[in-house]
This record gives C-alpha cells, structure tokens and sequence, in this order.
C-alpha cells in the first residue's frame, strides 16, 4: 500500500503554492495529510504532483478581530482546541473538534484540509456551517469570498479552482454568553459521524432571541435547519420547543449508504438537535 | 526517474541525512532507510496507530507523513523512549509490570502515543487515558493491562 | 525443590525485547539482495480470466519477474492439497496458488510482480492486464442454497460443500414428551482475523542445495513445512519454516496460503530473497475469515424449563474455497450441549460457498457461536416460561458431581465426548456475586428514572481446549551452564517463552534468566503441530515438565555418582547441584553438561547416554474442558440505539493457571474480541460480492474508548488429563461474550419486547427494533 510516484513540492508562500498549481495539471495540494495521505496510500488518488503546504509562510494562525475569528488554513485542530481565543469565543470548536479522529490525527490535520476533503460526516464543516463562515480563496487573480452556503459544491467537492487555494476561514463569533451544544453519533470515538449536530443559541430572560443548527452527516453536504431556526426565535428555551426542532430534523432528505438508512439518518437527526439545543440552552447566559 | 530529496532530521537524539524518494512514508524510512524496525506499520491508513512516532515531540502517524516532511525536525520512535543507559521509561516498565502487552505489534505505537499524551496529562482518569488509546488497535489485551500500565507510569512520573 | 514459579504472576520474559523496539517480526528481516513482492488479486467476486498480459508490467523498471500460474514448472502448476481431509468434503475445492482460469472471490490472487522495490511492485500491478469474463456471484448464505441460486464454482451444481451433524440421544422421545418446544432463528456474524501484525512471507533458497527457508507469520510452521514440502515434491528437510515474533494470530495465521508457495518459488526462480508483506486491504480479501452462520433451532422442555432435547440446522457459510477442512464448521457443533445436560442433539450443519473469502477459524473457531446458539435456546425459555435465566440455568447445568460427564456425543476418533472436571452452577454463582447482580434491579430503577435502560445478561460456556497429540520440549543444558530450551510451538503473543521457561526453570532448577529460549523454527525442532485451539499449554507444558524432570535426573545421577552421595541427598538450585545441608560439596549442571559431552579421547560416564539434555512429547491425554459463567451489564441509549457494556464480569475456569497475569490478559483481550463481534465487527459484501468496508474507518473493531473494564474471578477445576492439571485459556473469554451482551441488550429493551436473531447488534437495527416494539405497545 505505497503511493504511486509523484513529483513533490514544498512552496514557502502561498503565491507560489497557486503558481505551482498553475503550472501543473493533475496536482494535489498537502495539507495535515490525514485524509489525503490514505488515499495515497490506496492509490485511491493518484497525483502526479504533491504540493505541500506545510512549508508555506503565513497559512497558520489564529486572529481574534472581536467579532469574528479568523483561522489560517493550515491552523491544525490541535491549535484550535488549545487556542484561548478560541475557547473564549467559540467553544463549541474546541468541543466539537474532540471528535475530530484522534489527538494524534489533530495534531496534524487543520481546518483547511478538512474543509477541502468536505466528508459530509466531517465535523468542521458542520460547523462552518452553524456560524455561516466566510472562506477566502487564493489563486491567479487574487482573493475571493466564498461564503459556506456557496462552498459545497456537490458530495465531498468544495468551491474551489484547480488552481485556487484555500487561505483563511473567517468565523463570525456570536454574543459572549451564547449557548452551544454539538452532539454527534458516531459507533466508535473518533470515527466519521453518522449524524452530527452543532447548535448555537442566544437567550434573553428566557427566550431565544437567535439559533442556529447544523446538521452533518445526514446528506451529502451539512444541512441548515432554517425552518426550525425561525421557529425557535421568541419561543421559550425548553423541551417542546427542542423537540418540534427535532421533528424538522426528522424531515430532512436524509442519504442511504452500505451503513445505514435515510430514516435511521433521520431519526438520528431528530435525537441530536433536540440534544444539542438543550446543551445549549443549559450553557446560554453563563460567562462564555 | 524518482523524485527523490536529500533530508537531514535528528531520530532519537542522533541526526541522520539520507537520500529520499518523496512518495515514502516517514514509517518505511524509519524502519528501512533508519533499520528502526520498532515502528510497525499496521494499517498504512491511519486508523490502527501502531505506527506512531513523536516529531517535535507531538505524536503523528508515520504512515501519513511523508520522509521528506521530516526534514530539520526531531523524530522520536520506541527506541528512543528508554534512556541512553537502556533503563526503560517508566511506561514501557509499566507496560512489562501491567501485562500490558501480548504480542507486541501494536506496543511501539501505544508506548510513543502515551508518552505524548501523559506529557500533557500528568494525571489522566481511566477514561481519559482510554479516549487517548482511541487511536490505536490492540486486538490481543483487550486494552485493560494497557490502561493500567498507563495510569500505574502516570503515577510514576508525578512521583518522580 | 528450589523456587516456585507455576501459579505465580510472573513478569513476561519475552517483553523487554518487544517493549523497547526490538521485536523480530518477518518484516523487520532484510536480506542481502532481497526483492519485494505485490499481488494482483481479483477486483471481481467470480469471473472466468482469459488472457493474462504481463508485459507491460514486466518492462517497468526496477521489476525483476511477473509470474502467473503459466511461469511456473509444468508439474507444479496444480491446486493446493487439502490441509485437513475429512469424509464431509463433498466438493474438495482448494485454489491454485495463482489462478488459474477462474477466480471465485475479490482478493484472490492472479499474479505476482518481484521488484526491487514494494512500491514499484506496486506500480508494476496497474500494468497488467487481465481479461475477465464476469460469472454471477452467490453471496448470501441463507439464498445460497435455493435451485435458482448463482454457482460459485462454475463447475459444480450446487453451492453445497458438504454437510456435518452432531446427533446423540433419542431425539424424537425428547420432542415427544416435552411440555414445551420453544424455536428460534437468527443470524450469527463474526468476522475477521485482524491481528495488528498481517500476514507477511520473506524467503530464501540456499544456492548450495540446503533448500527453501521461510520465515512466515504464522501459526503453525510444522504444517507449513509439511504442506510446502508435498506440495513441492521435495523432502522436509529442504524446507525449513520460521515463525519469529508474530503480531497476533487468532486462528487465520494456522493454515497455509498461497503466498507461502509463490514466495519460495519466486525467490528460488529468481536466486534471490523475496519478501512479500499483506498490506491491510490485502489483509481483508485474502486471509482467511468467519462469516455468516444461520442456525434454526427448536428446544424441548419440562414446564419447570428443563432442556430435553435441542434439534435443528445451520447453514454456515465456507467461502470460496476449503482451505482448512471442516475444521470451522465442525467447531461449532462441538460445543453442543453447552454447560448443560441435555439428554438429546441433533443439529445438522450444511457447509456452503459464497464467492467470498475463504472461510477458517477465528479467535474461539465455532465455539462462540454453538456457545450463543444454545444460550439463546436458555433465553428463550426463561422468556416464554418467565423464569429467571439464571434459574433456568441452575436446572439444567451438568453438576459437579456428574463429572467426568460423557455428553452422548462422539468425538471425531469415535471416542466419548467427556467433560472432565468443573463445577459451572459454582461459576454462576461466582460471577453473580462478582457483578453484584443482586443490586441490579436498584441501578436499573435508579437509571430509568433518568431515561436510561440498562440490562443484564447471564451466559455460561465450555471450551473444549488443549487437543493432542504433542507439542515438544528438549531442554539441553549447555558446558557454560545456560539451559537451551526448545519446542515447536509459536506464539502469537501469549507468553510461550515465559510459562515454559519457568516450568523449566522450577522443575530443573535453574534461574530463569539462564535460559535460551528458541521456537517455531522447523530447522531447530524437530516436530510441532500449531498454536490453535487453545491447546499450547496443555499439551507443551506436560512435555517441558517431562523434559526438565528427566534432565534433572539424568544430573542427579551423574552428580551423586562423582559427588559421592545419594541421589536422594542433592538438590539442585540456580543451576548447582548440591548435598542438602552440605552445600560446599556441589557440581554447577555445566561441569556436568561437558562430562556428558566431553572432549575426543574422554569417555562419557558409564550409563550415560551423551549430552545432558532430554526431549520430551508428553502431551495432552483428552481435550480438557474449560468454562466460564460472564455477566454483561449494558446501557441502551433508545434516542440512538447505542449499546454501552457497562461492566462486564467473567468466572473463568481452566484448571490450574501457570502463571495468572498471563491467563488474566487472554480472558480480557479473549472477552473485548467477543464484544467486538456482538456489537461492531461486520465485514459487508455487496450483492455481486464486493467488499465493502476494507479499512479500519468502516471495519469497526473495539477500540479502548468504548470497551468495558473486565472484571474477573477464577475457580480452578484441575484436569486430570494432563500432570499439571491445565486446561486452555486462549479463547473463553471470546466464546460466551456475545451471548451475555445479546442477552443484556433484549433486558434492557424488555419494555419494547425487543428480540435479537443477528449480531453485530447494530444501532439502527436496534432501533428498528425499538420502534416496532413501541408501535405496538401504543396499538
């Protein structure tokens, strides 16, 4: 189980990672390599040029703005969950990313890479999703903003160019004191969810006033409940309301596989947002 | 022609240079470029752990990092975990003391991932130490004498 | 006699190597100018192969050959032989080494490019091409058998391989007077091998006429060597086979495999060593698996819920090919009638192909499933009766004072299938006490008015362990005074080293550390038969006793003869012979080692044969019975269907236990693989006989993160088959676990009137099952 042969790259700056793609059809750029690497391995992709990024300048880090996070592609998920910045304004990160593989597999793998490879059962674009994250995409002709609604273009293929690159993830961060909950179900620690659920909640003197609930695995790309979202506005936090959210999520198209059903997905669906809008609602209003 | 790359890095305290061909996993250079066959390669996808190695002491899989990324860093591999003197670390005397081994394979990998992770978790609870083994497959032990022998070397290691 | 080792917990002495990185498994061997080997193996389940074109494949640079059936000498192009033989084979199919003009299963192997890289082996395999012409595939074991069903050879009418029973009592009495007869159908799954270490083949040929050597990861190098051999036409002693340290067996490493032909014949085509190391996909379609198994069954029973009798059949599915005689299939009945004294069996079993991979044993062979198969039967009467399953139990256990206990059956040498020593309702009693079952009905209370379901399942088991006929000892103590100690047995990991050097050590009387360890290394040892069926320790640890007993009294002798005192008088301790209470006069086993091999001109005392040294094949004299009585305790999360093992507990007996921490490490690793296959294991095929999951994201096994701590309390049975009074330890903690965790999960859904007929347990089934169960409370 050997890769077959590639020429490597290893670019210091991100112009020249886009030149080399440029320059090059049937190139695959490295990220962490925790998914890429397998399928290497596999010779499930076969690539006649490896670029790696992990050499390229400026492509990691964390920058707190105030109102929104933003995080260097190459950010690994071992930074993200230790980064205070983070922890302080977007705990659901650090919570959700605990079911991100395994801490060996995080202290490779970033943001970027997980972002691109887009598994629909991944984590981080779940909740990309939640926060409405903006990507920023570098290639030949400078940056553009893709906003995460426009980002899946189809299962597991993201929005972007041959040529492009995936720089900065810009995440809007939601009121001090807001709730979260990610629940996930997944057979064993660290494996792909089944189906995954990241809510976000803000509640003034009992009522939310602001939801958002991302649901992954379920079809090929994460899902908005944007129904159950609106619903929820003005409503008590409590069990009815998070049930009837739950009942949205029942309805999703939800996708069949070798694994399980479209109606385990969705039943699944339904269990998780209500727990995870619950989680939230028990953590909203605390010193987040 | 190979696309190949020539690499300096330091293994177990000792720098080496070497001539790689870039589709190489770090794990086939350790163990045929270096002959540090302690570090089994298991599953070559990244799932079973036993091919993990610390690089700048943050433990990764070997199998999903290329040689050639290694270049300038510090790799550290279960031969290089007992001292100089050949006295063990305390996890590999734990594991000898816990039973925490059958036959052997997939040890390399839990010994370095350990080491990571009790550097950062001085005092781990059972189930810590178990979601930290998460990412490495032992199909002989059952795991049990592996989570004793992690929380008996904790032990060790704070009472210095 | 000097220090006591047997029955302490004594440390592995095999671990410094392997915990510091300095195990020798097959891969970690290089040799001089070896070459690399990769497989081209079948993407198709079942296809007639036309044309094989190797030579685009052969031009890439760096690749020395590319062979196929048709490169090699004429004479050996033929099938593989039957490895086990047996009268229910009805259709003998084994694979040719390489294909030959049918392939029946993905993975099987076509073609083998040498190079001198793996990597570009690996390269060369995308070159060649194979023309295949696709035949239907036959899948599913419960179809398999219908008129209408696709062939997995294309040369047979029928897709059954053969057919096996075990029959014993009057049956139709037992069903004739029985207040009850409760049925039950299900499927039962295990699935594959899995050991961290895959199968992997490094071999040489001597150029100077010495022969093959191989060093394999294998189970049973003896019959390797002898199957090679055969198989090549040449004497055994032109094939040397070497088992180093092996990463895990489980059963799949016991047989013989294709690779273990090619290999040799590549390395002696090409003059030069070859290796070849299964990669992990490889390892799913190519080693050896269990599989599917559909039983149906019917019990007769007394209105208390006593067993009268227990009939039925089980479609087991073989694979592709028959490997490994009907040694699976033959396991599974074996079991029958469990712990239990039921007066009459007649189950059939109908061995049928798939075009799947080859079917052998793992971990426990049939074991765990004749084991679940009667267990259930207990289940279902406790439910249809409302009696306790412990009860049940109790009423139907084989007492105590029953033992020897002849079940009726009959062995496969005609003799009386016996129980030879045990107390099992004395195991139950133990393990409830040890899970604190008593206290269950306040935790689940306690739990449900949380909204959590728990449960718990009782299941008891015996373990037919330790079949002869030998494993070997020689112990040979050397001038220096080290004491070479050799057998043919191989360890997969379960500490042969350490019991047989300490049986050594306690019964010579020399310190552990002064003794040279060797196995499995056929040009070392003479003869051995596998590490399988739990069977090492009972049949190696009465010949290494034997062994160290008759060179102790060979030294005896020799030292009172030039000590000048009664043998009765000596003792020997830490390798000195010495008089008792004397112990300036003494003679180290060295200077009496080189009186027994002396220098030319020197007489060998008289009455002495040469050499102090004895080799013993005492070995196992019946197959002692092992059992074990487990308590699965388990949380069902019904907004999921994730089923947690809370806590699980096992009373083990196997007789005598040499060394404790040893046989505590088999029942916990034995017990976290027979949880794997009740909750995670399936290996999934698609309907044309694709693999479906070939990794370790989608091929679920136990991981520490969700596995249980084991608790465990041991009650010693002695055999009285065997001096040391041993019996296996390997595989009982795998054999009864499924059927606890089964029986838990139908306790903790009993509000949904949740039934279990398959396993894995998966989630979503067990919410189907959920569902339907509060579908109809709510009608």
């Amino acid at each position: 189980m050997k890769p077959a042969p590639f020429t490597y790259h290893d670019p210091t700056s991100a112009a020249e990672a886009v030149a080399l793609l440029g320059a090059h059809e049937d190139a695959k750029l490295l990220a962490g390599g925790q998914s890429l690497m397998p399928m290497l391995n596999m010779r499930f992709v076969v690539a006649d040029h490896v670029i790696d990024l992990n050499g390229v300048e400026g492509l990691a880090g964390i920058n707190n703005t105030g109102d929104a996070l933003e995080i260097g592609a190459m950010t690994r998920q071992r930074d993200l969950m230790r980064d205070p910045a983070v922890a302080a304004k977007a705990p659901i990160m650090p919570e959700a990313l605990e079911w991100v593989g395994h801490f060996q597999t995080r202290n490779r793998g970033t943001i970027g890479g997980s972002l691109c490879h887009l598994d629909p059962a991944a984590e981080l674009p779940c909740l990309m999703a939640a926060y409405d994250a903006v990507l920023t995409v570098e290639g030949p002709d400078g940056a553009r903003e893709v906003p995460f609604t426009e980002w899946p273009l189809a299962y597991m293929i993201p929005n972007l160019g041959p040529d492009e690159l995936l720089t900065k993830v810009t995440v809007p961060t939601w009121a001090g004191g807001h709730g979260y909950g990610f629940s996930e179900f997944a057979r064993r620690h660290g494996d792909f969810a089944i189906v995954a659920v990241a809510a976000l909640l803000e509640i003034d003197g009992g009522n939310i006033s602001r939801a958002a609930i991302s649901v992954g695995g379920a079809d090929v790309k994460p899902i908005r409940l944007e129904e159950a979202e609106s619903a929820l506005a003005g409503q008590a936090a409590g069990p009815d309301a998070f049930k009837a959210a739950g009942e949205v999520a029942r309805q999703i198209d939800a996708m069949s596989d070798t694994y399980v059903t479209s109606a385990y997905r969705q039943r699944l669906a339904a269990t998780l947002v209500e727990r995870a809008l619950d989680k939230a609602a028990q953590r909203a209003g605390g010193s987040a | 022609m190979a696309d190949t790359r020539d690499i300096e890095l330091t293994v177990n305290g000792e720098s080496r240079s070497a001539t790689v061909e870039t589709r190489t996993s770090l794990g086939d250079f350790l163990r045929q470029a270096l002959g540090l066959t302690g570090t089994h390669l298991g599953c070559e996808h990244g799932v079973c752990g036993a091919c993990t190695v610390l690089v700048d002491g943050e433990a990764v899989r070997s199998c999903l990092m290329l040689a050639v990324q290694a270049k300038g860093r510090e790799v550290t591999t279960v031969e290089g975990l007992s001292n100089p003197d050949g006295t063990l670390h305390p996890l590999q005397d734990a594991f000898w003391r816990n039973h925490g081994l059958q036959c052997g394979f997939c040890t390399p990998g839990m010994l370095t991932s350990l080491a990571a992770f009790l550097e950062e978790n001085p005092d781990p609870s059972e189930r810590e130490v178990r979601e930290a083994i998460s990412g490495n497959i032992c199909r002989c032990t059952g795991y049990q004498g592996i989570v004793d022998a992690a929380l008996d070397a904790a032990k060790t290691m704070r009472e210095g | 006699m000097g220090v006591r080792y047997v029955g302490a917990e004594v440390q592995r002495m095999e671990d410094p190597r392997l915990i510091t990185g300095h195990g020798r498994y097959v891969d970690d061997i290089t040799l001089e100018g070896m070459l690399h080997a990769a497989f081209l193996r079948s993407p198709v389940a079942h296809a007639r192969i036309g044309s094989i074109d190797t030579s685009r494949a052969a031009e890439l640079e760096g690749v020395h050959r590319v062979l196929t059936l048709a490169d090699f000498p004429a004479e050996l192009q033929k099938p593989m032989a039957q490895l086990y033989p047996a009268p229910p084979i009805e259709h003998n199919k084994t694979q040719y080494p390489l294909a030959h003009d049918e392939v029946c299963h993905v993975g099987q192997a076509i073609a083998c490019v040498v190079a001198d890289s793996r990597a570009i082996a690996e390269d060369a395999l995308a070159l060649i091409d194979v023309d295949y012409e696709n035949l239907p595939a036959v899948v599913d074991v419960r179809t398999a058998l219908d008129a209408d069903a696709p062939k997995a050879h294309a040369d047979l009418d029928t897709n059954l391989m053969g057919r096996l029973g075990s029959k014993f009592g009057d049956i139709e009495e037992a069903f004739a007077k029985a207040d009850h007869v409760f049925s039950a159908s299900f499927m039962q799954h295990r699935g594959g091998c899995h050991s961290m270490e895959t199968r992997g083949v490094v071999s040489r040929d001597d150029p100077w006429g010495d022969g093959l050597t191989l060093w394999t990861s294998a189970q049973s190098p003896y019959l390797i060597r002898r199957a090679l051999a055969a198989w090549l036409g040449e004497p055994e002693e032109r094939v040397r086979v070497i088992a180093p340290d092996v990463g895990g067996g489980f059963g799949p490493k016991a047989g013989f495999y294709p690779e273990e032909i090619v290999i040799p014949l590549a390395a002696r085509m090409l003059g030069r060593p070859v290796k070849w190391i299964e990669d992990r996909r490889e390892h799913f379609v190519s080693t050896t698996t269990q599989r599917d198994q559909h039983w149906e069954l019917e019990v007769a029973c007394t209105s208390d819920g006593r067993m009268l009798g227990l009939r039925g059949n089980v479609t087991h599915e073989n694979g592709a090919w028959v490997p490994y005689g009907v040694l699976l299939p033959f396991t599974s009945l074996v079991p029958l009638p469990g712990a239990y004294a039921i007066p009459a069996v007649d189950v059939g079993l109908d061995m049928v192909f798939t075009n799947t991979v080859p079917n052998s044993p793992v971990r426990g062979a049939g074991r765990p499933n004749g084991i679940y198969a009667v267990e259930r039967m207990v289940e279902t009467i406790a439910r249809e009766l409302d009696i306790p399953p412990a009860e049940v139990r109790r009423r139907n256990y084989v007492r105590a004072d029953q033992m020897p206990y002849a079940t009726g059956a009959l062995l496969r040498d005609g003799s009386p299938a016996t129980y030879d020593s045990g107390d099992y309702e004395g195991l139950l009693d133990k393990v409830l006490e040890l899970s604190d079952f008593a206290g269950f009905d306040e935790r689940r209370a306690k739990a449900r008015e949380e909204g959590r379901y728990l449960g718990i399942g009782i299941s008891s088991c015996i373990e037919d362990t330790g079949v002869g006929p030998y494993e070997g000892t020689t112990v040979r103590v050397e001038p220096s005074g080290k004491v070479l100690v050799q057998t043919g047995a191989a360890s997969q990991g379960q500490g042969h080293h350490t019991m047989i050097a300490l049986i050594v050590a306690e019964n010579l009387g020399v310190a552990p550390e002064d003794i040279l360890f060797e196995s499995a290394d056929t040009g070392k040892f003479p003869h051995g038969i596998g590490t399988i069926g739990s069977r090492v320790a009972v049949n190696v640890a009465p010949s290494a006793l034997d062994a160290a007993t008759k060179v102790r009294e060979k030294a005896l002798k020799l030292a009172a003869e030039l000590l000048e005192a009664a043998e009765a008088d000596l003792d020997i301790e830490n390798g000195i012979v010495s008089v008792n209470g004397a112990p300036d006069i003494s003679i180290p086993l060295g200077d009496l080692a080189v009186k027994l091999a002396p220098m030319s001109g020197v007489k060998v005392p008289e009455g002495f044969d040469p050499s102090l040294e004895a080799t013993s094949y005492e070995g196992s004299k019946g197959a002692p019975i092992a059992s074990g009585a487990n308590v699965a305790e388990v949380e069902v999360d019904i907004g999921t269907g994730e089923v947690r093992v809370l806590r699980y507990s096992v009373a083990h007996d196997c007789g005598v236990m040499i060394n404790p921490l040893i046989v505590k490490g088999q029942i916990e690793g034995g017990v976290i693989h027979g949880i794997g296959n009740a909750l995670f294991e399936r290996m999934i095929f698609d309907d044309q006989g694709q693999p479906m999951n070939t990794n370790y994201g989608e091929y679920l096994l136990p991981l520490a993160s969700e596995m249980p701590r084991v608790d465990i309390v041991h009650q010693e049975s002695p055999s009285p088959l065997n001096p040391l009074g041993v019996k296996g330890a390997g595989e009982g903690g795998t054999i009864p676990a499924a059927a606890a965790v089964v029986a838990a999960i139908e306790n903790a859904l009993s509000d949904f009137g949740v039934v279990i007929d398959d396993y894995p347990v998966e989630p979503q089934y067990l919410c189907e099952l959920i569902d339907r169960g509060m579908a109809q409370a709510a009608e």
